[in-house]
């Protein structure tokens, strides 16, 4: 092929090539006999450094370097969701049906189905003027997902003409716009975007909608918006993954975008598994239906590992294009960071930090900055956002390592994972002491308006019980417990409830998995109310240890477990729990 | 496409720079001959006009001068067949039991390749070791990768030992084989799992691969491929259920280490490289299940802890690549309990859809989980008395103490070929429990408590 080179050196995932005449930087290139995929990263004088995304063993000196004149990008479509794909977009279904259970190498497999028609409707109309991610029509791509066909972010004329209502597969032609130039476009329900490029729009804009989780540590202690970005660091053993696979599963957003990047191959099964049995809490649909899984286990190529992530966020931005609400979880970034550091020691660059490329941080943070709520191109108004969270395995545990602190110079919400909590497992095992959000101020004010006035308040009331108790285990630790007031007992007695009944949640239990806004509302307030009546009367001398053996409490120990329609409203529980204090002290009359 | 040269223009510890090979294939073998002997090696870099290679048998007495270096054209292989059960190969996959090479069924790359994430199979077969640490806490599962991370001197290899000989699944009669690799042990301990193996008989099932303290260091980067090359086989074409037993992980990482520094390469955390993790993911995923084969691979990796230290870089970035971890405690051995495993630091990622109806039994989740619950109460409330005496303590806190250790000596401790039925694991854990007052069970539904609770406290 014209302007070929050839291999002048292999280094693991490192090929360095001469004799390409017009190389262009991060054009993909196919390497050697096996054609093997690879990325142009570096150009000196004659040299070409490419980043292979394949196993490079057997490889000679002297194989060819084939240009594609391309940058790495990816196919959007219909046909994303519900599939699986590894790090460079490659369906990882097709790769078993071609070489079978275990990884080849070489294949070339496109990442949407050629076959397969798609049903499309139209909704625009000849001879009006479009541009970039106006909508053309819409296509059914799965039960939770209306795909919206758009026009691709640089192309802008007049639509002149569109095809009908019917089946057409992902290549046709289904439109033709008129540029400005006089020239004729056809456009396809498929389009390409290269992968680290973020996809515009028209503005970023301020938001304070929460993006629910159905974790109620999350979404009342330290949530994240739409469109925000929030880390989850933390060493092993201690529930990043699970945390991850819940918000994947129980966020309520349109479209879920999850990368597992460098992470265990079974995990990305469990997902595969798990997925397609559970429903949408907000459509009903099977779960896999609104999900793309994006997988590059750790013992797959590491170079495919650094450029997953910006495969997901890609694949993430497009579909928040279309106007829907999209959640990207990466799991987990610290893969991604060594993948860089791989790269960049066998490139030779004069390391950072830690043997870090030098720009670690500028990368961690241009990735994040990818998230938004964003008013979007092209024709109707629509918004949609793209929420971002990142796992990060700090060696050790330690937080002071680079890639978390890279992070959270970069992100919002900090959910910080405790060792500790996890050997007493205590799940999430969130350290409700050193986490933040800094949307709760926001999101705060959007639960007083919309949902109920006193929501800030109480939240910050229990946050500060649990201050307490911290304080107040120090003292214990000096003196002992029985040295402590009651009042003082009584606030570590409702810190174990808060923990107990309300922090730990079990994802693995049908029931406490997910707990919707009202059902963590009526937990709070009853625990709060509890402590409230009981503190009231100790100051007024009644026995403490009678007052806290009332059985109402055992009662709200037991609400998590309650299924939604079970579950008392927040009035009926008030007056129970009213009563209930009453009837005692009737009892003691 | 065999290459010959005599042009080795450096030799740097175990590395060797072959000048005027133009065409060598990255992690292409190597065979060098020096006065009669021939050692291997395998190319870890790969120019137009040189290759340097890493000689696996060291490079003591290396003469550049006299020594030819021959391309062979293919990487490293092993041959496979059923007829590498019962036999004893070295570090580098030839015989070392004084018989003949077994036969032939095909050559396979040592290092494999990476499977499919949607040709896997989830694993969710309870394997019981016949330990109520880990059936009941830190449930093992067929294809699981679980590794045991220990300290010099602490009873690993007799914990390993003892679930090779006891690991069942229950109702099951299958086809298992076992196979051993060692890097770098010594000869006692390799000696200390044969024995073991022969006295349960599974040593005709065995394939064990040796490379002792003694034996070349930087084979150890083969040994464990090779192994579980084997265990591949044996598992995807024979349709076996394979116990891995791979031991000592960090003596694997030092040689790692070596070649590393050999090269010159920015270190990592402690000098180990940075791509450690991903190497060491190539090793740890080679366990599992595929969808559609019988067989499966369940991996137990050795690790000895630097200074019973989990954040060492070893067992850290094991322990992130890994299903969980059964973490030996100095503190219970010098309390004289064995199996010494400290429950609160062990886990196992994979024990959730391994247990529970239809695998052990209903309650076995809400059982483990109070029992974590309330062993990690008794430990602080027992750390909390050794600071302020036991007067200082509620009446509920005494008990917890009292709770944690009776849970470390009546249900972590046992016997070294004590093997406990699931039931019976349970049973004990229900035993411990019914010291606790029932309003302290918050993790346990009431329905199992009143089936399984007993009546009467012993």
């Amino acid at each position: 092929m014209h302007g070929q080179g050839y291999v002048v050196r292999v280094a693991g995932p490192l090929v360095t090539a001469k004799g390409l005449e017009k190389p262009m930087m991060y054009e993909v290139v196919r390497v050697g006999e096996l054609k093997l995929f690879g990325e142009i990263i570096g150009i000196e004088k004659d040299l070409v450094y490419i980043q292979v995304y394949e196993d490079t063993n057997g490889l000679r000196p002297g194989e060819t370097v084939e240009p594609t004149g391309l940058l790495l990008s990816v196919e959007l479509g219909p046909g994303l969701t519900d599939n699986i794909f590894d790090g460079i977009q490659r369906p990882l279904e097709r790769l078993r049906e071609e070489s079978g259970e275990f990884l080849a190498r070489g294949f070339s497999v496109n990442a949407l189905d050629r076959q397969r028609k798609w049903h499309f409707e139209p909704l625009a109309e000849v001879g009006v003027e479009v541009e970039g991610g106006s909508f053309l029509g819409e296509v059914i791509e799965s039960s939770t997902v209306v795909h919206k066909i758009m026009v691709p972010p640089n192309v802008k004329g007049t639509l002149q003409w569109i095809a009908g209502k019917g089946e057409y597969t992902v290549e046709e032609c289904i439109a033709k716009v008129e540029l400005p130039d006089g020239t004729l476009q056809e456009l396809q329900l498929m389009q390409r975007w290269p992968v680290r490029i973020p996809r515009p729009v028209k503005e970023k804009v301020f938001t304070d909608v929460p993006m629910l989780t159905g974790q109620r540590i999350l979404d009342v202690f330290f949530p994240v918006i739409k469109g925000g970005t929030a880390c989850v660091p933390g060493p092993f053993g201690s529930g990043k993954t699970v945390i991850q696979h819940q918000l994947a599963k129980w966020s309520d957003v349109d479209v879920v975008v999850y990368v597992g990047c460098g992470e265990r191959g079974n995990e990305m099964t469990e997902v595969l598994i798990e997925f397609p049995e559970l429903k949408d809490p907000r459509t009903g649909g099977p779960l896999m239906d609104r999900t793309i899984l994006v997988a590059n286990t750790s013992n797959m190529p590491v170079a495919a590992r650094e450029a997953s992530v910006f495969t997901g966020i890609a694949i993430a931005e497009y579909y928040r294009d279309m106007g829907y609400d999209v959640a990207l979880m990466a799991d987990s970034t610290s893969r991604w960071a060594e993948a860089m550091r791989e790269i960049s020691t066998r490139l030779e660059e004069m390391p950072g930090e830690e043997g870090y490329p030098a720009y670690l941080a500028s990368r961690i943070s241009a990735f994040y900055e990818r998230s938004g709520f964003v008013k979007c191109l092209g024709a109707p108004e629509r918004t949609g956002s793209v929420t971002v969270i990142g796992a990060v395995s700090p060696p050790g545990g330690d937080l002071s390592d680079p890639v978390v602190q890279a992070t959270l110079r970069s992100v919002q919400v900090f959910w910080g994972l405790d060792q500790n909590l996890a050997f007493a497992r205590h799940f999430p095992s969130i350290n409700w002491l050193n986490s933040y959000s800094l949307y709760l101020d926001r999101i705060g004010e959007y639960y007083n308006k919309s949902f109920a006035t006193d929501w800030l308040k109480k939240r910050n009331e229990a946050m500060a019980i649990l201050q307490r108790e911290s304080e107040l285990l120090e003292l214990v630790r000096l003196v002992g417990y029985d040295a402590l007031s009651t009042e003082e007992q009584l606030f570590l007695e409702t810190a174990r409830s808060l923990r107990e009944d309300f922090l730990q949640q079990d994802a693995f239990d049908d029931v406490d998995s997910y707990c919707s806004l009202k059902k963590q509302y009526v937990i709070l307030s009853s625990i709060l109310l509890v402590h409230e009546i009981i503190l009231q009367r100790i100051r007024k001398g009644e026995d403490y240890a009678s007052l806290v053996a009332n059985p109402i409490r055992e009662h709200i120990s037991e609400l998590r477990w309650l299924k939604e329609d079970e579950v008392p409203d927040w009035k009926q529980m008030q007056d129970s729990i009213v009563k209930s204090f009453s009837e005692e002290v009737k009892a003691h009359d | 496409m065999i290459r010959e040269f005599r042009s080795i223009s450096e030799v740097n510890g175990p590395l060797v720079f072959v000048e005027g090979v133009s065409d060598a294939g990255y992690g292409e073998l190597v065979e060098f001959q020096l006065n009669g002997e021939i050692r291997h090696g395998q190319v870890l870099e790969t120019t137009d006009r040189f290759s340097l290679v890493q000689v696996f048998e060291g490079t003591q007495g290396l003469t550049p001068k006299t020594t030819t270096a021959r391309f062979l054209g293919r990487g490293l292989t092993f041959g496979v067949s059923e007829g590498i059960l019962g036999r004893v190969f070295d570090g580098l996959g030839e015989p070392l039991d004084g018989k003949p090479r077994p036969f032939v069924d095909k050559y396979v790359d040592i290092n494999g390749a990476p499977i499919n994430p949607v040709s896997r199979e989830y694993p969710a077969e309870f394997i019981q070791t016949g330990i109520s640490a880990i059936d009941g806490m830190n449930t093992l599962v067929r294809g699981q990768k679980l590794p045991i991370f220990s300290g010099s001197g602490l009873p690993h290899a007799r914990l390993a030992a003892q679930i090779a000989s006891q690991a069942k699944v229950l109702s099951s009669e299958e086809k298992f084989a076992v196979v051993f690799a060692a890097m770098g042990i010594t000869f006692e301990e390799a000696n200390f799992f044969i024995q073991s193996f022969q006295k349960t008989g599974a040593i005709e099932r065995s394939v064990l691969f040796l490379n002792l303290a003694d034996d070349p260091t930087i084979e150890r980067i083969a040994t464990p491929r090779f192994a579980l090359t084997a265990a591949e086989y044996l598992a995807f074409e024979k349709d076996m259920h394979v116990l891995a037993i791979v031991t000592d992980m960090t003596n694997y990482c030092e040689a790692l280490r070596e070649i590393s520094a050999a090269r010159r390469e920015v270190p990592g955390r402690r000098g180990y490289p940075g791509y450690m993790y991903t190497d060491l993911a190539s090793i740890y995923e080679r366990a599992g299940r595929i969808k559609g084969k019988k067989g499966s691979i369940t991996q137990i990796p050795i690790l000895t802890m630097p200074e019973d230290d989990r954040t060492h870089p070893i067992p850290d970035l094991t322990g992130y690549i890994t299903e969980g971890q059964i973490f030996l405690s100095r503190d219970l051995q010098h309390k004289n309990i064995y199996p010494p495993i400290d429950v609160l630091q062990s886990l196992s990622r994979l024990m959730q859809r391994g247990i529970g109806e239809g695998h052990t039994r209903e309650d076995h989740s809400a059982v483990s989980n109070q029992l974590y619950a309330a062993y990690a109460r008794g430990k602080e409330a027992r750390e909390l008395e050794i600071v302020l005496g036991e007067a200082a303590l509620t009446d509920l806190d005494r008990l917890y103490v009292k709770f944690a250790d009776r849970l470390e000596s009546e249900f972590i401790a046992q016997g070294e070929d004590e093997n406990r039925a699931i039931e019976e694991t349970l049973a004990i854990g229900w035993r411990l429990l019914r010291m606790l007052p029932r309003s302290e069970l918050k993790r346990i539904r009431d329905e199992y408590i009143n089936k399984y609770l007993p009546k009467v406290e012993s």
